[in-house]
């Protein structure tokens, strides 16, 4: 049994868990500032003035949109493709015991668990020997390799807090297994489906590593940012564009997180 | 469990249904898994097996089975006959040089994300409560999940010369404080943004919420009645912390420092964006397998991380650490 009785913290840890939140805090926020400052030719700190100048400089940049577009089309299409693979692999790992189970959860999340490099490395002298030329789709190949594990993490979760009792009920009452698959298991599954699918969308549109291995001409956003972080050639554009990706990963990450929140209520769970 | 058995043990045949069944294909389809379970299973692996098993495994085994050919200095050609040479090219002393100091970076950095999760996973899971709680979650999950690269900009916009960190040390008259510290031969540098000590503080920056959240969930388990019991028994908080929390936290630690240290071992733009021209492993492959054409070496070179993480695997997994994950 815990305590019910409130206890403060002593001031030594709060000042410690503060400073630790304001260390990963921090940075994030000075790259909003970044975003206005007048001065073009370095990283000055105050920054001299302030202006939107550099929104309307980066909307009107051609190759910002095409390699926007890029990370978009990839990662929705990876998303879509790791959506299926998690959902089945969860879906056999979860309800069925049988032989090599382990080794099966072990594949799934040895992409994301072995070093980027290694992946990137592997897919790319795997591409070289098959005579693959490199293309959309080879982006796709490695992106999605490593979005699965993200769609099946969420769904083994769901899976393992739904009763099986509902799937059982469900058969009793005469549904044949699409039907019940339809009608029982999807409502149940389906805000961690989505959860599982934003926070691919995210892992995928923020790869970097995996993708210089993997493209050949194409740029995404994330391959357009690493060349000016490399070789800065219009550094407020940089800024602009940094500001809007932190803007845009913080939305699938706030859905996510609320629809997996109440995921302990989900019918059966109490079991 | 009750679901598991539902579809596992069924495979007696099912007496005469009470209700018709639905008939046409799907019904014949639905019918043939409910008898047939093993076919459901199998269809169900089969295509993310087949997937990760040929792109990813084939892949892993392709680039393992080239670590063992090796190349021809004089023509450049990849001469492919099995040999440990490209191996034995590891142990040269610029190439010992690169492992020892990544994976030195890798402990240093480990050790350094522990000290500063640590308050922030204890907070979080005995005081914070209610929408504290989400608070303290959102503000893991946020920077966790942030683009990695924005991150790595971020820190260089602090570290830069001109930059904030300069300005708020020259307010506060210490900068002699940074300049003697970059006088310091293997840690210093030119400025701290080319420097072995802006490459830690980013690879601490970058990796900390990777060990927060499992120290977290380790902490969320240590029921708050031991530790009133420690301190009613007469221990100080110094001794409660390493008799009863520390090595109750420990398992958390070391599953954080799976990821830490492995992301630190094969991580290749950090050191370039942020560090000093002396290489890490991911940069060493990234040099090889790019413009030098030595994909064996390459290679060879990945096979060191994996290495490391398995005999790291192996001693956490001792230390039940996977239970914490």
């Amino acid at each position: 049994m815990r305590s019910d009785r409130q206890q403060s913290a002593p001031l030594g840890l709060k000042i410690a868990a503060a400073a630790g939140l304001l260390f990963l805090h921090l940075p994030l926020l000075l790259i909003f500032v970044y975003a206005f400052t007048t001065e073009e030719k370095s990283y000055q700190w105050p920054p001299p003035g302030l202006t939107t100048q550099w929104f309307a400089v980066a909307w009107n940049r051609p190759d910002v949109w095409q390699a926007l577009t890029l990370s978009v089309q990839v990662a929705a299409i990876s998303t879509a493709i790791a959506l299926v693979l998690g959902t089945l692999c969860a879906a056999a790992v979860s309800q069925t015991k049988f032989f090599g189970r382990e080794t099966i959860s072990l594949l799934v999340i040895l992409p994301i668990a072995l070093p980027g490099i290694i992946t990137g490395i592997a897919l790319r002298s795997a591409f070289n020997l098959a005579e693959i030329p490199f293309s959309f789709w080879t982006i796709i190949l490695g992106h999605a390799t490593f979005c699965v594990v993200v769609v099946y993490n969420n769904a083994v979760a769901r899976f393992r807090r739904m009763s099986g009792s509902l799937i059982e009920a469900s058969m009793d009452l005469g549904a044949d297994g699409f039907q019940t698959f339809r009608h029982v298991i999807l409502p149940n599954i389906g805000t961690a489906l989505l959860a599982g699918g934003m926070l691919a969308f995210a892992l995928s549109f923020d790869e970097v590593i995996v993708t210089t291995f993997t493209a050949g001409q194409q740029q995404t956003l994330p391959i357009w940012m690493l060349e000016e972080l490399v070789r800065p050639r219009q550094r407020p554009v940089t800024n602009v564009v940094a500001m809007v990706v932190v803007l845009v990963t913080l939305l699938p990450i706030l859905a996510a997180y609320y629809l997996t929140r109440d995921g302990d209520q989900i019918a059966g769970g109490g079991k | 469990m009750s679901n598991a058995a539902a579809i596992a043990i069924s495979d007696r045949k099912p007496t005469s249904a009470i209700l018709p069944s639905r008939g046409g294909i799907i019904g014949a389809l639905s019918d043939l898994f409910w008898r047939r379970p093993r076919l459901l299973l199998f269809l169900m692996l089969a295509p993310p097996v087949l997937w990760l098993g040929i792109v990813y495994l084939g892949s892993l085994f392709a680039l393992l089975l080239q670590s063992f050919f090796s190349i021809d200095e004089f023509s450049g050609l990849i001469n492919r006959e099995l040999t440990l040479k490209t191996y034995g090219e590891l142990f040269l002393p610029a190439n010992l040089d690169i492992i020892i100091r990544t994976v030195t970076m890798a402990a240093i950095v480990t050790i350094a994300s522990a000290i500063i999760a640590f308050p922030i996973a204890y907070y979080a899971a005995r005081f914070a409560r209610g929408k504290w709680k989400a608070l303290f979650y959102l503000g893991i999950m946020l920077p966790l999940w942030s683009s990695y690269l924005v991150k790595i900009y971020a820190w260089k916009l602090i570290l830069a010369k001109e930059g904030i960190l300069t300005w708020l040390f020259e307010k506060l008259h210490l900068m002699w404080l940074i300049d003697a510290w970059l006088s310091i031969p293997v840690v210093g540098g030119n400025s701290l943004s080319v420097s072995a000590t802006g490459t830690f503080i980013v690879f601490v920056y970058v990796w900390l919420p990777f060990m927060v959240l499992p120290v977290q969930a380790a902490l969320e388990r240590v029921p708050g009645s031991l530790i009133e019991a420690s301190s009613d028994l007469g221990a100080s908080p110094a001794q409660t912390f390493r008799n009863v929390l520390f090595p109750l936290a420990l398992p958390g630690i070391v599953a954080g420092s799976i990821f830490t240290f492995s992301l630190t071992l094969g991580d290749y733009i950090i050191p370039q964006i942020i560090g000093t021209s002396r290489l890490f492993i991911g940069q060493a492959v990234y040099a090889h397998q790019g413009t030098a054409g030595n994909i064996p070496l390459a290679a060879a070179f990945t096979v060191v991380p994996i290495v490391v993480m398995g005999f790291y695997l192996w001693g956490a997994k001792r230390m039940g650490a996977f239970d914490a994950l």
